[in-house]
């Protein structure tokens, strides 16, 4: 069964693919984000999965309990990272609805076009 | 001697007076509040280098909540963040004062709070960055520094709605670019246990960590290497960049290019040579050359794509790729000359990019545009202007006298005591280059003939000089600082400079 | 067909159900905040369960009424307070004596453990009404298709 613990590792390379994909290959400005989202997601995965320590419980004291606990740090700081995750997307979420009022569009393709027209004119 | 709690203050005050800024003050009030906080700032990191320079070891160490090291978060200066701190803060406050007719211009009065507190936010996360000890912190305070910085330079929608894109495409590249950073250093935790990075570097060292994990260590290596990459706009991650700045309010280019790349910079000198070590990134893995290649080919490619632009800030902008690729030479060179150069062209640059920033800004705020069909004669209309314009493009030149050939003959006389010659022949060519899109502005600026029209959008214009004190002095004082660097007055910073790269390049024979 | 047509607000379940949700929503993310000092919660997941039951307010109801319960210049300013409240109180604790966010330097000297307590519940409170206040604005942005 050794394999099986090493499957978060193998979802959060795959949904970090999966992420940076969208994010870099999609025309959509929204899909772009949806795609940050992801590959954002996967990461905390990964961090996550780096907590687990073997017969562990949550990391809470109690009685009766002298441990093993997970790791509580990992989880410390990918609550910080969720929280800069949710702060960049509502920022690019922002933009795109900025984006939406000022050129009518959020495809990348059309909205490079009006941009080269601006720099012609 | 210094109060112990400076450290800790460098980054509340801001942080403190942009939250008041944004809750309470309106209008002129928040530039007023904001000027205030960056020369406070200023104060404080003066004091700290101060105190770095007399501390046992070179280091002045801060427990955040009282939980020392390296369990707690610490703030740690030594002298390379010293250097880049006292950069980062003169920067802040020359270019908030001259920052506030370029922003009214640019932003609508009732959103000017919000601006101000931002832009204070932004200097936070810079300063935080530069600061901090814990390498997680670093993630954090970057990301707080960026997502202030998109929304600065989406602030350029309301002259130029191409910000919005420019501004969107450096939230993907930038979120990329930190996610990579996390990652990494999610490796490096599972490595050694800790995020404290002086524990973290220790951890690295021994050889059993080394043997049993060389190649999670090598995969952390490399996400961090890209991570930096991005966030520095290293050649081939520099794309955001140019339309960055060309689209965001100048004064807002002038901030983010004088201290947000150079803080990338920082980054990186810090986890290539602070973390990983010299011996492992340049002796272990092929660093060094990888980032010569970089480096030489956003030199050549930066200054000839600058020859090209016709608007000053987007040529400003590509000259800025140029510059980061000098900076990435002088660390991939991996000696304490280049390292000692690339500090130099750090801040050279920084002063140097600042005043030519505030300069576009103030010709755009006279004439509503800053292209190079425009200039032919301001040298005598604005002759303080154009002055700073002159100077500055010099020093990107690196013309002796200037700030800018110091760190050039750092960084050549680096590249020589290896053997690197055609590292020096990019140097000097890239030189050449500088100095073709230099003539471009510098030439109609002086020799156009008296009467030529005046340009499109300048009707109120009036053929005068811009406001002296709050848009011509900054970039003044920016050049003035930049010269005497250039004229050998600047002593304590090349002091500062080279002590900080003899701490990561120790000389051979050292521990 | 016709019942699928008719708004949010008209249909009695939903509103019945979101009025009797709504108190006990707000309750549980108060305790949330409060609690996370000892246990599971905490200011971040606390006050993400307070912003949803103005989301839910909203959905019910419009965002027109919520925002005039709740407008727009208090939540903005209720964000930078909570921050301001954190930042406070490791202000505070320099002012004592103790390191920036030292939580041991706030309370009566020697009772180290209340004064982190303190310490912490402060913070935690702050933390819950920036992230309870962002989140509204956020909600507010995307959802507000009309001028700012």
């Amino acid at each position: 069964m050794e394999w099986l613990r090493l499957v978060p590792y193998w979802v959060y390379v795959a949904l970090m693919m999966i992420g940076l994909y969208g994010a870099i290959a999609r025309g959509n400005l929204v899909k772009k984000v949806i795609g940050l989202g992801l590959f954002q997601t996967g990461i905390f995965i990964f961090y996550i999965s780096l907590a687990v320590v073997d017969g562990g419980t949550a990391p809470i004291a109690r009685e009766g309990w002298e441990g093993p606990y997970t790791s509580p740090l990992p989880h410390v700081l990918i609550l910080t990272a969720i929280v800069v995750s949710v702060s960049t997307m509502a920022v690019a979420l922002a933009l795109v609805i900025e984006v939406q009022r000022a050129y009518g569009t959020v495809e990348a393709d059309e909205l490079a076009a009006l941009d080269a027209e601006g720099t012609e004119a | 001697m210094s109060h112990p709690d400076v450290p800790a203050l460098v980054v509340v005050v801001p942080l403190l007076t942009g939250l008041l800024t944004a809750l309470a003050l309106r209008g002129r009030w928040a530039w007023a509040a904001a000027t205030l906080s960056s020369w406070l700032v200023l104060a404080l990191v003066l004091d700290l280098a101060l105190a770095v320079q007399h501390a046992p070891g070179g280091v002045v160490s801060y427990a955040l909540g009282g939980w020392a090291p390296p369990v707690g978060i610490e703030y740690r200066v030594d002298r390379l963040n010293a250097f880049v701190l006292v950069v980062v803060a003169v920067m802040g406050a020359v270019v908030t004062p001259g920052a506030r007719l370029g922003v009214e211009a640019a932003v609508p009065a009732d959103r000017l709070h919000l601006f101000w507190g931002v832009w204070q936010l932004c200097q936070v996360g810079l300063l935080g960055i530069t600061i901090t000890g814990d390498a997680f912190n670093v993630y954090v305070l970057l990301e707080i520094g960026s997502l202030t910085t998109y929304t600065l330079v989406a602030m350029g929608k309301h002259r130029d709605r191409r910000a919005l894109t420019a501004a969107f495409q450096y939230l993907v590249m930038g979120t990329v670019g930190a996610s990579f950073l996390l990652v990494g250093i999610g490796y490096l935790l599972q490595v050694t246990g800790t995020l404290n990075m002086a524990d973290m570097a220790a951890r690295l060292l021994e050889p059993e960590t080394a043997r049993a994990s060389g190649r999670t260590i090598r995969a952390a290596f490399s996400l961090i290497a890209a991570g930096v990459c991005l966030k520095m706009a290293l050649f081939p991650a520099h794309t955001w960049l140019p339309g960055a700045y060309a689209h965001a309010p100048a004064p807002v280019s002038a901030l983010l290019a004088s201290t947000a790349t150079k803080v990338g910079v920082y980054v990186a000198i810090r986890f290539l040579y602070g973390i990983f070590g010299r011996e492992l990134s340049f002796e272990r893995l092929p660093t060094g050359p990888l980032l010569l290649v970089c480096a030489a080919v956003a030199i050549l490619a930066g200054s000839l794509l600058a020859c090209r632009q016709r608007d000053l800030k987007r040529l400003l902008a590509w000259s800025s790729v140029a510059q980061i690729g000098y900076m990435a030479l002088g660390v991939g060179l991996a000696s304490k000359a280049g390292l000692a150069g690339a500090l130099l062209h750090l801040l050279q640059h920084a002063l140097v990019k600042g005043a030519l920033f505030l300069a576009v800004g103030a010709l755009v705020w006279r004439l509503g545009a800053a292209r190079t069909d425009d200039l032919g004669g301001l040298g005598r209309r604005m002759p303080w202007t154009a002055g700073v314009l002159t100077l500055g493009m010099l020093g990107l030149v690196g013309v002796p006298g200037t700030a800018g050939f110091v760190s050039k003959w750092y960084l050549v006389t680096a590249a020589l005591e290896q053997g690197l010659w055609p590292v020096a022949v990019v140097v000097l060519v890239g030189s050449l280059l500088a100095a073709a899109y230099a003539l471009k502005v510098i030439e109609p600026l002086w020799a156009a003939p008296e009467d030529l029209p005046p340009p499109a959008g300048a009707a109120a214009w009036g053929g005068r000089e811009s406001p002296f004190s709050s848009l011509v002095l900054p970039g003044l004082v920016l050049s003035a600082l930049s010269l005497g660097l250039g004229l050998g007055l600047g002593g304590p910073a090349q002091g500062l400079a080279l002590a900080a790269a003899e701490d990561l390049v120790p000389a051979r024979g050292g521990p | 067909m016709n019942a699928e047509r008719r708004p949010l607000e008209e249909q009695v379940v939903v509103r019945k159900t979101a009025k009797l949700l709504i108190p006990f929503v707000v309750v549980f993310g108060v305790y949330m905040v409060t609690h996370g000092e000892i246990g599971p919660g905490g200011g971040f997941q606390g006050g993400v369960v307070i912003a949803a039951a103005y989301f839910l307010h909203a959905l019910v109801h419009g965002l027109a009424e919520v925002q005039r319960v709740i407008p727009r210049r208090v939540t903005d300013a209720l964000a930078a307070l909570g921050v301001l409240l954190y930042a406070g109180v490791g202000v505070a604790a320099l002012l004592r004596g103790g390191r920036f966010l030292e939580y041991a330097a706030l309370g009566a000297p020697g009772d180290v453990v209340a004064s982190r307590a303190l310490g912490m519940t402060l913070v935690e409170l702050g933390v819950g009404v920036t992230v309870a206040a962002t989140m509204i604005t956020i909600f507010n942005e995307v959802v507000d298709d009309g001028e700012h």
